[in-house]
Formats: structure tokens, C-alpha cells, sequence
């Protein structure tokens, strides 16, 4: 299937990615052809077939719900590009 | 033969006879990665001076009659995708240039509680993404038996490390082959555990449901040693299976009686070079004449493994790699986005996608969309779940197949190491490269790579053999009785 300049445009802003022209011709000629080649996939039958998340199919691991010491806030915030000491900084949600 | 040149077996031997120390060891590793990594760049970055200290401590211990670990004083290098608490991990990723976790990675943990030396964090394809080691931010891997080629990614660095003699035991990861094909391309040995062998807690991931971390090394040997110090159950991660390790290094010398060695008819098709198919029957006649019994298998579904895999694989990397927003921790733009923000998105989100797109490298991002693009409204059905049935298809076969054999034998890779920049322009052709690994991870099944050969210019031809899940001890002895029946191993790389 051939895929938009506009479609991928779109999953750039899904994928929080910011494209330049360049790179939006590129990585639309460069999808474009995996997603032909995977489409082989089409000629298999899976109608009565499960789906396989997971090589080892495990459920109910989650751990006891237990008060354990966490990471200190200035462990926690040493690498963050921007903080005060409290708090990560981003830029203005609200106008 | 110098020092750097032992296995880790001989090593450990060594450094109990007292004929060196493991300061002595560390030494001449250090050396050897300071007069040829310059050439080879298999390391992000060199623990000198950290390495040093921790041997001498292991040797005063060894001196005093204190107790010392399964690896006491042996050097051991690490891939850059392992968080090391208070060094760098980098993921060869200017997104986490400078990042410096705060934890070990369990396999870290179970390194140190062993008494090895970690000498250094080794190089690798971007968020370990690619099959060349090419697509790290920071530097190229070169193959140390042509530095004209590439050693095979991700685990390039580590592979090279070892084919080098930088270092005798290296600590890889493999999502679709990324072990196993850099140590074909590279002559050394290398395994990916069934997935839940090994602990992920600590791994930065790639694709959660196919990671996983392994050992690469000159031999079975000094393999089964290295996966029997990282593997076993972890609570921190809750896809580590909690069943016995096998005492691997005690375990690998006894041969394997009534072996049953499949070949897949699907594997020797158009398409493989004529030296290495050479090779891999050649491989397998040497188990013939070891007694073992030969039969075809067939995996009828191994000709959609590479899509699968590109489907799979892409769809979980760009839910993991969310996390790379400039917030918590990694790169942030230094560019004020107010004015490009749309109303729609937002300055938050305009942040977020320019810090992305400055700091990942074509690869990655090309894999970030190719997921979004599988998982997105529309197309969920027809490209992820489909894909998922057809990996459930994928392991049936190899269920079908262990009925009738206890190996399958095979070879790597389609060809021997390729040149630098001869695949990168062609992502569906790197992506080829990896025909006849994926199908391990898919699977679940663990899988390893030995030298069992050399094309006519010198370079390295791997064979791979796989079994069914938790069944690495019989890889192992199936690897260590081919390695005492031959010396490919044995060969090391003039540098």
C-alpha cells in the first residue's frame, strides 16, 4: 500500500517527533517500502489463531503492595535537564 | 601467548595458581584496548582507573585466603544499554549523553557479587537498533578481522571487544540477533538465553517482549561460566522465570550422547553465501562424526519471521522510547519552541518533539514511526495483532520441530561481515540481515553463535544453534563438544 506524505506527517505528531521536509520525503519513501514488505503477512492465515504477546505467557505477577523506601528527590532529579530542587521544570501548559 | 589472549577459563586458573594477578590482567587488558580501540572503537567509555582498584582489592582478598567469586579478577566488558549505577549509560544515544542512572542493572549486581573486573562500557547501534554498529551517535565499531567492515550490530562493540582480546568475556543484549550476529561477524561465541533467563531489571529497553541479555565470549566454556553468574530470577523484573540455573561451567564438558541435529530445509535457500552454507555443513558433519544423527526440519513459517519481527519489534520501541520526552532526564532542545508551538499541540509537546528529533538518529526514529504507524488507529488490527498471531505460528514450528530434533543447527548470517556503509542507505536490506535470528526472539527460545569457519579472505563464518526454551545447557554442550573437535575458536585477529 503506498502510504501520504500527509499520513506520515501525522504519525510524527503522534510520535512526538518533529520532521523536517527533508526528512518527511525520506521517511515516507523508506516506510512506505517496509510496509509493502511486511503487508506478506496478509497471505497468512490466522483466522483460528491467538495472538502471542509474550513468549512466556505469565499473569498475576504483581508484587505485595508494600511500603518500601523510594529513590531520594535529589537522586530522583539529578539528571533531569531542567529542575529546582523540587520539582522538573517544563514550559507553560496554561497560557 | 600474551595474557589478554586466555580464555576466562584460563584466566581463572591462572589467577589461582598464582602465576598472575588480576591487577596484571586488567593491566594488559587496558593496554590492549589503549593501543588498538583507537582503530576498533568498541568501547564508549574505559573504567581505567576503577577496574584497577577493584582487581587489586580481589588480589588482596585472593592473598588472604578470603573468599572470591566465580569470576575473581577476570575482566569483563559491558554493553552501554546496562545501567551502571554512577557511570555513564549512554545507549549510544545523544539522548542520554551524560546520563548517569542512579541503580545497577541486576546483571551489574551479579557481575560484582562475582568478583569480575568491568573494564568498560562497550559501543553499540543506537538503542541497540541495527545490525552494524553504525548507528551509534558517538562512533563506529570496526571489525578487528577487517577494519573495512563492520562487526555486526548491536552488540558490535561487545563482539569486538572480544575478537580483540580487550577483553575475554563481554555482557551483550539480543532483540533480534544482537548477539549472535556480531559474534558470527566477529569469531567469537556468543548465546541468547531463552527470554526469563536473564534478569531485564536494569536493561534499557528496546522491545520488552524480546530483549534479552547475554554472554559473549572466546568459548562455550567461558560462556556457560558468565551465563551462569548473570541468569536466574529476579523479582525485580517480573518476566524473569524462577526456576533452578544448571551449574553450566560444570556441565559443558559432558558431551552429548544420541544428538539430534536438525537442519531447516527453508535455511538453505537462494540468497545464502556458498562459503558460509560450506562452512555450516561442514559443522555438521563434524557432529556426525561426533555420533549425532542428522534430520530435516522444516519452519514453515520462518519466510515471515524478518516482517514479524519488523512489526513487533518497532511497535514496542516507540512505546518504550516515549519516555525520552527532555523532562525526567535525557536531552532537552536549548531552543525556545514558544513561537513554533501550534495551538493544537501545545509548547509542552513542542518541546518534547523537538528534543527528539535533535537528539535521536535516523534509525531510531524511523522505528518510533514505523510503530506508531502499526499501533495506530486503523491499522492496529492489520499490522500488531496479525503480526502476533503469525509469532504464535512462528513458535508452533519450532514446538513441532524439537519433536523431532534436539538441535537445530544453521548457519548465522547470510554472509560473512559487510562493509561500512554498504547497507546503511537500504534499511529493508540491514533488516534482511537479521533472516535467521529474529525467529529466536520470536519464539522465546534460546539460541548461540560459534565460529565454525573462514571465507576465503579471512573472515569469520558463524554457526548458529538453537533450542527449546531453558535448554541452554544443551547449546553449551553442544557448542564446547564442537569446540574440542575443532580450533576456529582458537583463531584470533592479527591487529
Amino acid at each position: 500500500m503506498s502510504l501520504s506524505r500527509e499520513q506520515v506527517e501525522m504519525v510524527s505528531l503522534l510520535a512526538r517527533l518533529s520532521l523536517t521536509a527533508a526528512e518527511l520525503d525520506r521517511m515516507t519513501a523508506q516506510l512506505a517500502s517496509i510496509v509493502t514488505y511486511v503487508e506478506q503477512l496478509g497471505e497468512v492465515d490466522t483466522s483460528a489463531v491467538e495472538p502471542m504477546a509474550h513468549a512466556v505467557e505469565l499473569s498475576g505477577v504483581f508484587r505485595a503492595d508494600e511500603l518500601r523506601p523510594s529513590l531520594p528527590r535529589e537522586a530522583a532529579l539529578a539528571n533531569a535537564p531542567q529542575q529546582d530542587g523540587e520539582f522538573y521544570l517544563v514550559p507553560a501548559v496554561l497560557g | 601467548m600474551s595474557l589478554v589472549e586466555l580464555t576466562a577459563t584460563e584466566m581463572l586458573a591462572g589467577l589461582e595458581a598464582g602465576q598472575f594477578t588480576s591487577v596484571e590482567l586488567t593491566q594488559a587488558c587496558l593496554a590492549q584496548i589503549q593501543q588498538h580501540d583507537g582503530r576498533i572503537g568498541a568501547f564508549l567509555k574505559v573504567l581505567g582507573d576503577a577496574a584497577l582498584e577493584r582487581a587489586a582489592e580481589i588480589d588482596a582478598r585472593r592473598r588472604r585466603g578470603g573468599p572470591v567469586g566465580r569470576l575473581g579478577g577476570v575482566p569483563v566488558a559491558v554493553k552501554d544499554l546496562l545501567c551502571t549505577r554512577g557511570v555513564t549509560t549512554t545507549c549510544a544515544s545523544r539522548m542520554l549523553e551524560g546520563f548517569v542512572p542512579p541503580y545497577n542493572a541486576t546483571v551489574i549486581d551479579r557481575l560484582h557479587a562475582a568478583d569480575a573486573v568491568i573494564v568498560g562500557k562497550t559501543n553499540l547501534d543506537e538503542f541497540a537498533m541495527g545490525g552494524s554498529t553504525e548507528n551509534s551517535a558517538f562512533q563506529k565499531t570496526r571489525n578487528p578481522w577487517d577494519v573495512e567492515r563492520t562487526p555486526g550490530g548491536s552488540s558490535g562493540g561487545a563482539a569486538a571487544c572480544v575478537a580483540a582480546s580487550m577483553a575475554p568475556l563481554s555482557i551483550g543484549t539480543d532483540t533480534g540477533g544482537s548477539i549472535r550476529q556480531p559474534a558470527g561477524l566477529c569469531g567469537v561465541t556468543g548465546l541468547k538465553p531463552t527470554y526469563g533467563r536473564v534478569s531485564r531489571f536494569g536493561l534499557v529497553a528496546f522491545a520488552s517482549s524480546l530483549d534479552q541479555i547475554g554472554p559473549l565470549a572466546h568459548t562455550a566454556e567461558d560462556a556457560a561460566l558468565l551465563l551462569e553468574v548473570i541468569a536466574g530470577h529476579d523479582p525485580l523484573d517480573s518476566t524473569s522465570v524462577d526456576r533452578p540455573v544448571p551449574a553450566y561451567s560444570q556441565t559443558v564438558r559432558q558431551p552429548l550422547a544420541g544428538l539430534r541435529v536438525g537442519l531447516v530445509r527453508e535455511h538453505f535457500a537462494a540468497g545464502l553465501d556458498a562459503d558460509v552454507e560450506r562452512a555450516v555443513r561442514d559443522a555438521v558433519r563434524v557432529y556426525e562424526s561426533l555420533g549425532a544423527k542428522v534430520h530435516e526440519v522444516s519452519l514453515p513459517h520462518s519466510k515471515y519471521c524478518v516482517a514479524t519481527y519488523y512489526i513487533i519489534a518497532p511497535c514496542e520501541a516507540s512505546s518504550n522510547l516515549a519516555r525520552y520526552d527532555g523532562v525526567h532526564y535525557g536531552y532537552r532542545t536549548a531552543t525556545d519552541v514558544t513561537a513554533e508551538a501550534t495551538d493544537d499541540e501545545g509548547a509542552l509537546v513542542a518541546m518534547y518533539r523537538r528534543s527528539r528529533a535533535e537528539a535521536l538518529g535516523p534509525e531510531v526514529k524511523r522505528r518510533i514511526m514505523l510503530g506508531t504507524y502499526a499501533l495506530s488507529a486503523g491499522y492496529y488490527d492489520a499490522y500488531y495483532l496479525k503480526a502476533l498471531k503469525v509469532r504464535r505460528l512462528i513458535r508452533q514450528d519450532f514446538d513441532r520441530a524439537f519433536e523431532q530434533v534436539d538441535l537445530i543447527a544453521g548457519p548465522v548470517t547470510t554472509s560473512c561481515a559487510f562493509k561500512i556503509g554498504e547497507k546503511v542507505d537500504d534499511p529493508l536490506a540491514m533488516y534482511l540481515v537479521d533472516l535467521y535470528t529474529v525467529s529466536a526472539n520470536l519464539a522465546g527460545i534460546g539460541g548461540l553463535a560459534l565460529p565454525c569457519g573462514y571465507n576465503a579472505q579471512g573472515l569469520p563464518i558463524g554457526l548458529q544453534l538453537q533450542a527449546p526454551p531453558f535448554e541452554e545447557e544443551r547449546l553449551l554442550r553442544a557448542a564446547h563438544m564442537f569446540q574440542q573437535a575443532t580450533d576456529w575458536h582458537r583463531r584470533r585477529p592479527a591487529l
